[in-house]
């Protein structure tokens, strides 16, 4: 708790408003800390140690794919588990939790020019369920039957019976109970991350002059904000179905010759509500990196973002259409067939904005003086991996194409490209960008340099065959690809090819975590400013920045945040807080 | 620098891979090559566009890398070339979509010569039935299922007795005939799916769904789930062949109709029923016997 109130007394007047709302107590600096800051370190370190656990089942389920029948222990049973694990972590619990909860704590607040987030205890609060979710999460794993098998997307009737490990057992409860923490944790954030933005910015910063980095998170949480409960409803009936026997997702059912006590339900309504929350949830993990990569790309090729206004217009037209495009995951669930020329038509038309953001990052990169720091070697293995990501995703999401690659490993090896190695590579760009504001400090370059090249190459070799398996019409979740006709010889040594890769990208992970935390004691000293940028977090008076972030006086914003290389000034940048009466800023009006 | 190279790399290996890997779908063996005509549509443009922003990103790296004294260009915005990239792309995606709407269009509209086949899945196993000398299939219910009428056929219906039950064994198809499968589960979600024919389709405990093609000729398949349905997902195959007419009216012959499944049922006898030979390996499989046999 902070001391704001003092139970005895009232302060007296020469006390200023400022010392009565810095915490007075190491607990309430440290740990139950309401400022953004640590709550976003907080974020960031609980996401990232539950990604190493992620990380490692993907290394137990390649053991399986690439050399079948060598390992004992991994039985189907264990193998579902390990799948439905890692995307689930993956997916929310990293992916969701390190850009809103992660780098939103930390930035919105600085870029914007606020003190902190505009509810700090709740903001608290919001860290506290998010950590106890991650705890749930982690107990199913030691609980009778293990953690569901169910796959990330937890479809009925099959989560909640026998033949799925941890269907009758603890798993699917403790996944469901999970869920919904986490989401409740979230919206207790997202409410923060969506008033700060709206209510929070400093004098002079109009919503037309905020990073793209913030337009990013700032339209991902509103669409989380709406997205989420959606999933929270399903959660909440199926674990009813599940703990209490009502038929929510359950129809009348034959269980290995017996008749269940289930009868009504539909299955597909859970597929449309998991959707309606799964497709936004791509775009809630894209639109933040989409930002951040901008401002990555605009720092370090020293140029503004090339069409602001258009990149901010693609971020939330791409929010509003991701509402109307959820079906196309369920092309073969047996929904009604005409729904597919409706979704089909929405979801090709999405490419068009998501085109003009691709467009305009290389349209940055061009007469650029572009510096390649580690931030821009990620940024542009982004856009290579993203493009990549997005153009399969016309194939699926173009309706009838999508019929013999449904399913099939191709489906895989593409939303691992788009929604796993894109984000996480923007994910790694910011921390080389921004770990020398949260420390003071640069981290190593020569580790760095060899974290990029193998993370970058190593993750490209994986999914890219992998399509490949998939246009064979290999189907994903296989724990055994024996006895399949379709799957030659020279399919299997690509299989092993592909997961010595993944045992080589999880390597370089380590050196990175090794960088991380070595770096803060021995990295080279970052000063203020490092990379000469332009947004607010970097004009702090103090790095790391105190609490309340920018002393006595909140900066005053005179300019856009992309005034690189402005033709007639000394430097090749000026600060959002520099007046601007004798520069001729041509931000666009 | 070391950058600009490798993105070139990443072109021209991507473009090799595509045209010399061995790995590429299996011959095509129903009329959907109308769908693998839209993946080569969608091959090329995609291909296209990637290799253009790569190569020209680049050539950027490579053309404005940092030197001393180089200084970016100051440019915002530029109307025309935001607008005509935005018209050129709505091009792209239509030239993508058209062809794929239409070849939907065939896909969900079954022709009415189609004749109608069940198939009946369960964890983890398939099974038939076949429309009699009627022509229809009877009604069918999940709660109807038990060991002497595993599809859970409603036995009062007329057009049921007829239909021709093929129990967790091999499917016949004749060559060159049009069939509307329709798709019934009646435990979890499972999918239908056979590579060579490019379709597939759900199915859901409750719900029939369907999808239909030709087959083009004859042969073996494996059909194989594609929707995760439990431990025993991975061994969920079957076969379907693909005969020539008087093959498959042989074979045929040698089905039995419900009528007769249900027969021994009358008599009380509990003589294992005759698909049953060919049921599933699995171990599962063996369970499902044995409480059927209960």
């Amino acid at each position: 708790m902070v001391d704001v109130t003092p139970a005895d007394a009232v302060p007296p007047a020469e006390v200023g408003e400022m010392e009565l709302y810095h915490p007075h107590s190491w607990w309430t600096k440290y740990v139950f800390s309401q400022d953004a800051k640590v709550i976003a370190i907080q974020y960031s370190a609980t996401a990232t140690a539950i990604g190493f656990v992620a990380l490692f089942l993907s290394w137990l389920m390649r053991l399986q794919l690439g050399f079948p029948g060598t390992f004992d222990f991994i039985t189907p049973e264990a193998y579902y588990q390990f799948i439905t694990m890692h995307g689930m972590i993956m997916v929310i619990y990293l992916l969701t939790a390190l850009f809103l909860g992660g780098f939103g704590n930390y930035l919105i607040p600085l870029m914007v020019g606020a003190r902190d987030m505009v509810f700090p205890y709740v903001n608290m609060l919001s860290y506290w369920v998010y950590l106890l979710a991650v705890l749930v999460l982690v107990a199913s794993f030691f609980a009778p039957g293990g953690p569901t098998g169910a796959g990330w997307t937890l479809y009925p009737p099959q989560a909640i019976m026998t033949g799925t490990p941890g269907g009758q057992d603890w798993g699917i409860i403790l996944m469901l109970s999970s869920l919904i923490l986490f989401i409740i944790g979230f919206t207790m954030g997202g409410l923060n991350y969506v008033v700060t933005v709206l209510q929070g910015r400093t004098r002079g910063m109009t919503l037309m002059r905020l990073p793209l980095t913030v337009w990013g998170i700032f339209t991902a949480t509103v669409m989380a904000l709406l997205a989420f409960p959606a999933l929270f409803v399903a959660c909440v009936m199926m674990l009813l179905d599940r703990a209490l026997g009502t038929s929510f997702f359950m129809p009348a059912i034959v269980e290995m010759g017996q008749q269940l006590q289930h009868s009504g339900g539909s299955p597909i309504l859970f597929q449309h509500l998991f959707w309606f929350f799964g497709h936004p949830e791509v775009y809630i993990v894209a639109l933040p990196a989409f930002g951040i990569v901008s401002d990555l790309i605009s720092t370090h090729a020293r140029k503004n973002i090339f069409g602001y206004r258009m990149m901010v217009w693609a971020i939330i037209a791409i929010g509003a259409l991701s509402f109307v495009v959820w079906a196309h995951h369920m092309y073969v669930s047996g929904m009604h067939p005409y729904f597919g020329f409706f979704f089909a038509t929405t979801t090709l038309i999405i490419a068009v904005p998501t085109a003009i953001k691709v467009y305009n990052w290389v349209l940055t990169l061009w007469r650029g003086d572009i510096h390649l720091s580690i931030p821009m070697l990620f940024a542009l293995a982004f856009i290579v991996t993203f493009v990549n990501g997005g153009l399969t995703g016309l194939f699926l999401g173009n309706v009838v194409v999508d019929v013999p690659l449904s399913d099939t490993m191709f489906v895989v090896a593409h939303f691992h490209m788009v929604m796993g190695v894109a984000p996480i590579l923007v994910i790694f760009g910011a921390i080389y960008h921004w770990y020398p504001k949260v420390t003071g400090r640069m981290l190593d370059e020569a580790l760095g340099q060899f974290h990029f090249w193998v993370t970058f190459l190593g993750a490209y070799l994986i999914f890219f065959p992998m399509h490949y398996i998939g246009l064979i019409g290999v189907p994903r979740r296989y724990a055994e690809l024996t006895d399949m006709t379709i799957m030659t010889e020279s399919a299997h040594h690509l299989n092993s090819f592909i997961s010595i890769m993944a045992f080589l990208v999880g390597f370089a992970q380590m050196v990175f975590l090794f960088n991380l935390i070595w770096s803060i004691r021995h990295g080279r000293d970052a000063g203020g400013n490092p990379w000469r940028a332009t947004t607010l977090e970097w004009q702090t008076p103090q790095t790391p920045p105190a609490h309340g972030n920018f002393g006595k006086e909140l900066p005053i914003v005179y300019r856009w945040a992309y005034d690189y290389s402005v033709p007639g000034a000394k430097e090749d940048f000026i600060p959002q807080n520099v007046p601007g009466s004798f520069i001729p800023s041509r931000e666009p009006a | 620098m070391a950058i600009a190279l490798v993105l070139v790399l990443i072109v021209v290996g991507s473009v090799l891979f595509h045209f010399l890997s061995p790995w590429w779908w299996t011959p095509i063996a129903s009329n959907w090559d109308y769908i693998d005509h839209t993946i080569i549509i969608s091959f090329w443009i995609t291909g296209v566009v990637f290799a253009a922003v790569v190569l020209f990103m680049a050539y950027c790296v490579f053309r404005f890398r940092h030197r001393e004294g180089n200084r970016a260009v100051y440019e915002p915005e530029n109307k025309r070339l935001e607008w005509w990239l935005t018209i050129v792309t709505a091009i792209g995606v239509t030239a993508l979509l058209v062809p794929g709407l239409f070849v939907w269009s065939r896909f969900v509209n079954v022709p009415s010569d189609a004749t109608e086949i069940e198939v009946v899945a369960q964890q983890w196993q398939w099974s038939y039935r076949l429309p009699g000398k009627d022509g229809k299939l009877g009604t069918s219910d999940t709660r109807e299922v038990a060991a002497e009428n595993p599809l859970g056929i409603a036995p009062k219906d007329p057009n049921g007795q007829d239909d021709v039950v093929v129990e967790a064994a091999d499917l016949h198809l004749p060559v060159g005939k049009p069939v509307k499968m329709l798709l019934r589960s009646i435990d979890v979600l499972h999918d239908f799916y056979i590579p060579e024919f490019r379709a597939k389709m759900d199915m859901i405990p409750g719900s029939v769904t369907y999808f239909w093609f030709t087959p083009t000729r004859t042969g073996t398949f494996q059909v194989l789930c594609a929707e995760l349905c439990g431990q025993g997902h991975p061994l969920m195959h079957g076969m379907v062949m693909v005969d020539t007419e008087q093959d498959y009216l042989t074979w045929l012959g040698q089905q039995q109709t419900f009528a007769q499944l249900s027969a021994p049922q009358q008599t009380g006898s509990a003589n294992p029923l005759p698909g049953k030979t060919m049921a599933s390996a699995l171990d599962v499989g063996a369970k499902v016997e044995t409480v059927e046999a209960r």
